[in-house]
């Protein structure tokens, strides 16, 4: 393809975009009557209607219908690649890392962004100190996995070979012997954690210390004047009047982190038992192009969001109502 | 290439973000194409002229075609293939458009099904070659006349076989790798006074010895990111052929016999009687579970510092060693062949290669695939990497120079490779299916190292062979 051929597809693309447009426009200032709204918002809305179609629910469907197929999508097997997931050893394994990691990082890393927000709040170095929890915001997840996996990095105490991870450093500067970390099933399932944790904790602490700052300073006001200060505050005042946001920061790093698998990829690529659902449907559908098992894993992964999402809506429209 | 299954720690971060980088570079590749097609042309008149083209004139004049390449030899191996195509691009004048990615594996069969296939793939596993052959027909091309007749005259059987399905060729061999190596420092053995072991007794006598001195013989390394675990699987192989016999080898990986017969059984514990032995490993790298998370790329380094002797891995293992080691049979690093067990058996050699899939029949795409598939790509491509200064790739292509590899242990390998005297087989994890050789194979061998016992793991590998194949 030459300069010219492809600057001819690109006008071509430009012109097809404004006679839909154009399309869309002349149907929707064309409609007379008592129907003018009707039209103009199906004229509106129907492209947006049809991509949605196209780029959701189409394979969304698809999906449904191979998690029920065999690996090449050819023969119909039921339940079959659900009753794998189940009892299969290797991939019993994988739900319960998933589920590890699902209670576990939400919970830690609101509680530790928050009890930080609180901390720092109106304190003279706060900003600085925003900062640096919320650094690890900005480094992509392998990145990050990268550089735990040197702290967690193992070298054996013999003939002078200096350790490079930061971790068994500190161990051996107290006088142990350096751990192999990575391979401590299941424990190295929480090292992996960590890392989530450290990403996601700046995360928590933005949102939320913004909802702290904005508890208008009456009440704060007048529970000081009522003698209620320390713990009790944080507990009867600020905890209550932040609850929306609290919700909304563990619901979404609760589903970030269903979705993880930049860093078990990175770290361990799975192995050692430290495998998750996402992590399982990649190994699944294109590196062993098992379509059917991928897809049934996909649908739990979707399984396990819709709660979460649903509780997620609820609680909006608790807020605003 | 170093590694036809390593797996880099470099991930990218998600799918979505791999195809939109590789697209990008598609895209700079294309715009920088609308320069180089002027050159190509330019080079399409000089071919009538140039007394170098004459090999060329076969192929036709090919000017103003394209032929795309998609592959996993990624920078710096890619710069040698690259070079190597310069004569063919000049003298037919045909373009060729290189992509390496690190997904490759993953994303070949994507863009298969997806009906976006390049014109030719560089698929580094059999195995891989044949579920594209049978997931997809008609996707996969099969080989052209030349390319038969190439093959037919300048490759051994086993790499043809492992090249075909069903009888039918689909690719010709490329690089191709010797991997029945055992790595040492002659330097460290001269100092000590050890000798290179010709048998295995002899191998073992060797490394109870260097324990005796006070060394850990061995050094191992298997993590490979998502490929962890192959390393183990080699030298599983390598242990059947030699214990066994090709014969039964070939019932292993055809699954003709039970994947846990007990031949297979003995042959992963006498691996363990040397993987697992505490006394014998990990020169400086920690215990026996430290193979586990070893990079495969690190594992032998240990050799140039004297804290192991012995190290079971690749030629292409070459390319690992920091720049300015001396990889020669005095040097800091060589290799010697692992040596035979039972005295029936022949010394088989274990190889492996990548195999050349087209997935267009137009005539400039068949006319590279028999360039590549021909005697003189394999001395391009060897000048190119020896002007490099790169090691660690060959050709089992038997018109090749071997003097045209610059490296001592590329040129023994190649000429292990052309020696008629030799059995090989290829590597098995590569001829299994998916699901047993790039899965449960890698999986089983890391739960091994790390504890599991023997019968439970080859148990395992067995209950996941899938049951149509």
């Amino acid at each position: 393809m030459t300069l010219l051929d492809k600057l001819l597809q690109l006008l071509v693309a430009v012109a097809v975009f404004a006679a839909v447009m154009g399309v869309v426009l002349l149907v929707a200032n064309r409609a007379r009557g008592r129907r003018t709204d009707l039209v103009s918002g199906i004229a509106f809305t129907a492209p947006a209607l049809l991509l949605l179609l196209i780029g959701l629910l189409y394979p969304a469907t698809r999906t449904v219908v191979q998690s029920f197929l065999d690996a090449r999508s050819a023969g119909f097997v039921g339940l079959d690649n659900y009753i794998r997931i189940f009892t299969q050893p290797d991939l019993v394994v994988v739900l319960r890392n998933t589920l590890l990691w699902v209670v576990i990082t939400p919970i830690l890393s609101t509680a530790i962004g928050l009890v930080y927000a609180v901390l720092v709040d109106r304190t003279r170095f706060e900003a600085f100190a925003k900062a640096l929890i919320f650094l690890p915001m900005a480094i992509s997840f392998v990145g990050a996995a990268i550089i735990w996996k040197f702290v967690y990095e193992y070298r054996p105490n013999q003939q002078n070979i200096q350790q490079i991870g930061l971790l068994n450093q500190f161990i051996v500067w107290l006088g142990f012997e350096p751990m192999n970390f990575i391979l401590a099933t299941p424990w190295n399932n929480l090292l992996l954690i960590v890392v989530m944790i450290w990403i996601q904790a700046g995360f928590a602490m933005t949102v939320l210390s913004a909802a702290i700052k904005a508890i208008p300073s009456d009440i704060i006001e007048a529970a000081r004047l009522d003698g209620v200060g320390g713990l009790r505050l944080f507990f009867y005042i600020t905890l209550p009047s932040i609850r929306p946001a609290v919700v909304v920061v563990v619901t979404a790093i609760s589903i970030a982190v269903l979705k993880v698998f930049d860093i078990v990829r990175t770290m361990t690529g799975g192995q050692f038992g430290t495998s998750v659902v996402a992590n399982e449907f990649y190994v699944q559908s294109f590196r062993l192009s098992d379509l059917g098992m991928g897809s049934a894993l996909a649908m739990i992964l979707f399984i396990l969001v819709v709660p979460i999402v649903v509780y997620n809506v609820r609680q909006m429209r608790k807020v605003d109502a | 290439m170093p590694a036809p299954k390593s797996g880099s720690i470099l991930r990218r971060p998600s799918r979505g973000t791999a195809v939109a980088s590789a697209a990008l570079g598609l895209s700079l590749v294309l715009a920088g194409c609308g320069g180089s097609n002027v050159a190509g042309g330019g080079g399409g008149n000089a071919a009538a002229s140039n007394p170098e083209c004459a090999a060329f004139s076969q192929y036709g004049d090919l000017s103003g075609t394209r032929v795309t390449i998609y592959t996993s030899i990624v920078s710096p191996e890619d710069e040698p293939h690259i070079n190597s195509y310069k004569p063919f691009e000049e003298c037919t004048g045909a373009q060729i458009v290189y992509e390496g990615s690190k997904e490759f594996e993953a994303q070949l069969p994507v863009r298969v099904q997806a009906g976006s296939p390049p014109d030719i793939a560089y698929v580094p596993q059999p195995g891989l070659l044949k579920t594209l052959v049978t997931q997809n027909p008609g996707a996969v091309k099969p080989a052209p006349q030349a390319v038969v007749a190439n093959v037919d005259q300048y490759y051994s059987e086993t790499f043809k076989a492992a090249g075909s399905v069903d009888g039918t060729l689909y690719g010709a061999p490329l690089g191709s790798n010797v991997k029945s190596y055992v790595w040492y420092s002659p330097q460290a053995f001269a100092a000590k006074g050890y000798t290179v072991p010709k048998t295995w007794d002899e191998m073992v006598t060797l490394s109870n010895r260097i324990t005796a001195d006070g060394g850990k013989p061995w050094c191992a390394g298997i993590a490979s990111g998502d490929a962890t675990g192959w390393p183990l699987t080699d030298w599983l192989e390598d242990v059947m052929l030699r214990e066994n016999g090709p014969e039964v080898y070939d019932q292993w990986v055809s699954h003709a016999i039970p994947f846990n017969d007990q031949r297979v059984v003995r042959a992963l514990d006498r691996v363990g009687s040397i993987l697992k032995n505490p006394q014998y490993v990990n020169g400086g790298l920690g215990d026996v579970a430290s193979i586990a998370t070893t990079t495969f790329q690190d594992g032998g380094l240990p050799l140039l510092d004297g804290t192991c002797y012995l190290h079971r891995q690749a030629n292409f293992y070459a390319a690992n060693f920091p720049e300015g080691t001396d990889i020669s049979e005095n040097g800091q690093a060589f290799a010697f062949e692992l040596p035979p067990i039972n005295p029936a058996q022949p010394q088989t050699i274990l190889v492996g290669s990548e195999f050349v899939a087209a997935f267009s029949d137009r005539p400039e795409v068949q006319a590279f695939q028999a360039y590549l598939s021909s005697p003189e790509w394999a001395n391009a491509k060897a000048k190119a990497g020896s002007e490099l200064g790169q090691s660690g790739w060959l050709s089992a292509n038997t018109g090749l120079d071997p003097n045209n590899l610059s490296n001592p242990i590329d040129k023994l390998s190649a000429e292990i490779l052309q020696d008629e005297s030799k059995t090989f087989r290829f590597d098995g994890s590569d001829l299994m299916p998916a699901a047993v050789g790039s899965a449960s194979f890698w999986r089983g061998m890391t739960d091994w190292i790390t504890g599991q016992n023997t019968s439970d793991t080859l148990t395992y590998i067995e209950e996941s062979w899938p049951a149509s194949s």
